[in-house]
């Protein structure tokens, strides 16, 4: 009883714990950065945003949660009811469990398997399931084809996040995500991150992760002119919320994939004392919210694509150029043997 | 605990807390919030009207055709993976291999792109 004890309920209730405790710091983040999303939206409109419950603010989104928790569900007469209440749990849960294997530290991480960017490459190629499903199940027009634009926008930038990853792979050596973020641990500091030798697919890899949570500029899923709330028309209450909370924490997920893969993850920028002596966690948690800001700026300043304009941009220009440069960065590591 | 099970097992136990969370949530409003459905509130919503004919309708072809493009490149992306992990073992024989699979999807790629496929008017 001991020996199980010490090889199997010991090391399960320490997973446990890490799983429930990463998970409620992933919600409570994503709390806040949704209420920075909307204070930066309404600073730039030179609006105050929520101000009310709690000081500055503070307490709006657990409002919200009160208030969605507290509202009637409804569901429609046409409804597939299983799938229909399927979707937004599909959603949540998935933007959710990509989490597991983002290290917060050198050795933080819950969940450190070797094909590390394989899996969260596949989990967030599920997302679109937790679309098709909720817009299918509705049974309403609005729905359906805010689905089918939604899912064919995801499934379009998929293919060039594919690619960046790849030529970070190249550079990295690893599938690891713990691994390749200590590829980046370079004399140089920031200037070694990928971020300066892959700058053209830095950029690809922000632009597309827009696209790939559905954020302005390319929400056009949601484009309320003419789809009035794309696939989540017919939700209310809590599987609305849950669609909202995946869709905030997928955008969190790829501000922290851009933190690991071209940001250094939890290394500081600068590989001297006072910097060094900053743990790794509050460096990550910086460089994410830094790159949750832009996010937020692009979503306040640029206006929304055109449907056409969206795939063309997926599919002639960032395609071509993200193909182009996983063979140039092969090349220059095959003829200057710079591979790891 | 063996090797595998130690690496995988967190992975589940962390899907299967996340699993929970959501469903704690779904489930919430079932049990506390009012519940008055009529006639009116759980028709499918149409601008005011009541709905034409049924939502499941024909849609465009292209969606179908960018479905169908994006299983190919994903599965290059997919092949790409074990290649750039293995790049320096795989050496020059296996560049140039990974060169020649790339170029006949570039050929694929440019005849679609001349045959109209990916156009949105």
């Amino acid at each position: 009883m001991v020996e199980f004890w010490n090889s199997y309920g010991f090391p399960l209730t320490i997973i446990l714990v890490q799983s429930l405790g990463l998970l409620v710091s992933v919600l409570l983040v994503v709390a806040y950065l949704l209420l920075a999303d909307r204070k930066i939206w309404a600073a730039v409109q030179m609006r105050r945003g929520p101000n009310v419950v709690g000081a500055y603010g503070l307490l709006q989104s657990f409002a919200d949660l009160l208030k969605f928790v507290l509202k009637e569900p409804v569901i429609p007469a046409g409804a597939d009811k299983t799938v229909f209440l399927m979707a937004p749990i599909v959603t949540a849960v998935l933007a959710l469990s990509a989490w597991a294997v983002i290290p917060l530290d050198d050795g933080w991480v819950v969940a450190n398997i070797n094909v590390g960017i394989l899996y969260i490459f596949a989990i967030s190629s599920l997302g679109v399931y937790g679309v098709i499903m909720g817009g299918w199940a509705s049974n309403s027009k609005y729905p359906f084809l805010g689905a089918l634009r939604s899912a064919a926008q995801m499934v379009s930038y998929e293919v060039s996040i594919g690619f960046v990853i790849i030529t970070v792979l190249l550079c990295a050596g690893s599938l690891n995500i713990s691994e390749i973020v200590k590829a980046q641990d370079t004399a140089y500091g920031a200037l070694g991150w990928y971020w300066l030798p892959l700058f053209p697919m830095f950029v690809i890899f922000f632009v597309s992760a827009l696209a790939e949570t559905n954020r302005p500029p390319f929400d056009l899923p949601e484009a309320e002119s003419e789809l009035v709330a794309g696939f989540m028309v017919e939700y209310s209450s809590t599987p609305y919320l849950l669609f909202m909370l995946g869709e905030y924490v997928a955008i969190t997920t790829m501000c922290a994939l851009m933190t690991v893969l071209f940001l250094g993850g939890w290394l500081p920028p600068v590989n001297y004392a006072p910097f060094t002596w900053v743990p790794g966690v509050i460096w990550f948690l910086l460089k994410v919210c830094f790159a949750f800001f832009m996010f937020a700026m692009v979503k306040a300043i640029v206006p929304r694509y055109r449907y056409d304009q969206l795939m063309r941009l997926g599919w002639k220009v960032f395609l071509p150029i993200s193909l182009a440069m996983v063979v140039i960065v092969a090349g220059v590591l095959q003829i200057f043997q710079l591979a790891p | 605990m063996n090797l595998l099970l130690a690496d995988y097992l967190p992975l589940v136990i962390f899907f299967g807390v996340a699993m929970f969370i959501g469903l704690a949530l779904l489930a919430a409003p079932f049990l506390i919030a009012p519940n008055h459905p009529d006639s009116e509130k759980v028709s499918a919503y149409e601008c005011g009207f009541p709905a034409f004919d049924d939502a499941r309708m024909k849609f465009d072809i292209r969606f179908y055709l960018v479905s169908i493009l994006f299983i190919i490149f994903d599965l290059e992306v997919a092949f790409l993976f074990p290649w750039a992990i293995s790049f320096k073992e795989a050496g020059l024989f296996g560049f140039w291999s990974m060169m020649g699979f790339l170029g006949v999807l570039t050929i694929g790629f440019v005849y679609e792109w001349r045959k109209g496929a990916l156009e949105w008017d």
